[in-house]
């Protein structure tokens, strides 16, 4: 009877998730499938929780009360400080299998051998491997996105490092297939933590030599192995609910890693092996090259002229919060019955739709952020193209130049605007090491400053100045 | 390229050592005791266990993900990836087990930090969500 009900209210949980990841194909929708994603967690919580099985409620309750005390504040962090949070969930997740796991191993190879069949024992050894590894993985992407000081920021990379860290997979995944083997022998109990080590140790490998612009791709193999691990805790437990929440999860990170891959051009293998940022091909041609700068009022002057202004918004307006600023630009724009639109190149930002999250805080309608793929054909007739902490994303080398690193790169094409207005915090090359073409152009201006400040200075001039000219 | 693409063919990789699992399951090792064991498994000592099963429902999970989510609005991969997380921390069931369950008191202990780092993500995961979604409007304030 239990059992009936029990695999009724899983059921309905498995339908309620996926009702939750349908209505986010919409934003109308999508509130919709948090309230469900909710429901579908209590009811398997409470389900869980009332199995006759479980009589020790004390740490339970302590767990839960200490998890939601945890939890709570690191849902109100700012939204600039999302992909932290995110890379920071995947490794309690992580963390989580892998405690599981081993729990379940130690517990069986005392008290049930007869358990640790080769099924199980493959599932607890996938579980293991992948939730630590998410776990360290993680941690360490946290870190770099979180700019802690002792983690390198750039790729960290050395001699044989493919070799080696490939080396150690093999050797963690050697081992595991004789744990699966001789489950019980009588090294096994001391050989499992060897594994767990090497897994940690290989999260931490895998994570060094990937440097700030890969973070997104990063993310989402992350998310996607966070899921596996509860996927294989599933098998372990024979929870069906475990395996299709997990399975979710994991082809989500997938689809997000492939996307993110796509719009960089890259392969799965270069962005794990490929230690961006250090192919640093570019030649220094002999001719020195200037930058043409422009005054805020200037610029203010030819953005009133405009009809269509697109936007192309990069990590530096999230670093500068600029996004109120630019907001207010927006209406200010919008008051003069000028079209503004914002081009959202899919890798921008520090995770998959940072920009847009950063836009819609900054109450800006999500009615006018563009894909790429869609503005692009609109760029010729776009009349000033105002480039905001972007800088690889909008790089025309990406299409001729074979040198460089970020060649194939699908990009925003801002070199098709009438004029182009680049605002940059400094004169240093962006992450990929590279000169940027698009800052030398005939029709680029370039508005040197801190974002925040430098659109700030535009509304000021188009607020104040309006008709004075 | 002989470099293995670790990375995107991990699902298949893993289906695959769960069906070999499963296969040596059923050929070598010797029918499932039916005798003394388990007594600590009692909740779910019901219907002997189907492997086959699980595979082929982690299988089909898939799919629907993968057809679900294709079709996820691009404006909102930041706030997806948020709720997967969450939903993911449907580890929660495991640990509550473990960490509720007449196992030793270690055992147990590994089990609640699990619980605790699973209803971590579970609070934080559906709130921040929920914070971002909220903040998507098709016209700000009413204007166009």
């Amino acid at each position: 009877m239990t059992y009936a009900i029990t695999q009724v209210a899983f059921i309905v949980g498995t339908a309620l998730f996926i009702f939750a990841l349908h209505w986010m194909s919409d934003p109308k929708t999508a509130r919709r499938g948090v309230y469900a994603g909710v429901a579908a967690m209590l009811v398997a919580v409470v389900v869980t929780w009332v199995q006759p099985g479980i009589i020790h409620h004390g740490w339970i309750v302590v767990a839960i009360a200490l998890g939601v005390a945890v939890g709570w504040p690191l849902s109100r962090v700012p939204l600039t400080a999302v992909p932290q949070r995110t890379a920071l969930s995947h490794a309690f997740g992580g963390l989580a299998a892998g405690l599981v796991g081993t729990a379940k191993y130690y517990l069986w190879l005392n008290e049930g051998p007869e358990n640790l069949t080769a099924f199980r024992m493959t599932a607890i050894i996938a579980e293991i491997i992948l939730g630590y590894l998410t776990f360290t993985g993680s941690l360490m992407a946290a870190g770099k996105l979180q700019e802690i000081k002792w983690i390198p920021q750039r790729p960290v990379t050395y001699p044989m490092q493919n070799v080696t860290n490939l080396g150690l997979f093999l050797v963690a995944l050697v081992l595991g297939v004789w744990l699966i083997l001789n489950p019980t022998a009588p090294l096994a109990g001391s050989l499992f933590p060897v594994i767990i080590g090497m897994a940690l140790l290989f999260g931490i490998l895998l994570i060094i030599p990937i440097g700030g612009a890969d973070m997104p791709t990063v993310i989402s193999i992350l998310n996607s192995y966070a899921g596996l691990s509860a996927v294989a805790m599933g098998f372990v437990l024979d929870n069906k609910l475990l395996i299709t929440a997990g399975a979710l999860d994991g082809s989500s990170g997938l689809i997000l890693s492939i996307i993110m891959c796509k719009a960089m051009n890259r392969s799965f293998t270069n962005v794990l092996f490929g230690a961006f940022g250090q192919v640093k091909a570019t030649k220094t041609s002999g001719e020195q090259k200037v930058y043409k700068a422009e005054s805020p009022d200037g610029a203010a002057q030819i953005l009133e002229q405009a009809n269509l202004v697109v936007v192309i918004p990069g990590y530096g307006m999230a670093v500068a919060q600029a996004q109120h600023k630019v907001r207010e630009l927006y209406d200010q724009l919008k008051k003069r019955d000028i079209t503004v639109k914002f081009a959202i190149h899919p890798v921008a930002g520090r995770m998959p739709g940072h920009m847009n999250v950063l836009l819609a805080e900054a109450d800006i309608p999500y009615t006018d952020l563009v894909e790429m793929d869609e503005i692009n054909p609109d760029m010729p007739q776009c009349d000033v193209a105002l480039v905001i902490g972007a800088n690889d994303v909008v790089n025309p080398a990406a299409r001729y130049d074979k040198g460089s690193p970020i060649y194939g790169m699908p990009i925003i094409a801002a070199d098709k605007a009438r004029t182009v207005f680049a605002i940059k915090r400094s004169k240093n090359p962006g992450f990929a090491g590279i000169d940027n073409e698009l800052y030398f152009s005939d029709r680029t201006w370039m508005l040197f400053g801190d974002a925040k400040a430098v659109v700030g200075e535009l509304v000021k001039q188009l607020s104040g100045g309006s008709g004075m000219h | 390229m002989s470099a293995p693409k670790i990375g995107r063919l991990a699902a298949p990789i893993f289906l695959a050592l769960l069906m070999a699992g499963a296969t040596v399951e059923l050929a070598g090792s010797p029918p499932a005791p039916v005798s003394g064991a388990g007594t600590t498994e009692s909740a779910h000592a019901q219907p002997p266990l189907d492997y086959w099963s699980m595979v082929f429902v982690f299988m089909l999970a898939t799919f629907i993900g993968i057809g679900v989510i294709r079709r996820v609005s691009r404006l909102l991969h930041t706030p997806l990836m948020s709720l997967t997380n969450a939903i993911s921390a449907i580890a929660v069931v495991g640990s509550i087990i473990v960490t509720g369950s007449d196992y030793p008191p270690l055992i147990r202990f590994l089990g609640g930090v699990a619980l605790f780092a699973s209803m971590t993500n579970i609070v934080s995961g559906f709130l921040i969500t929920d914070r971002m979604l909220k903040m998507f409007k098709s016209d700000g304030r009413g204007r166009r």
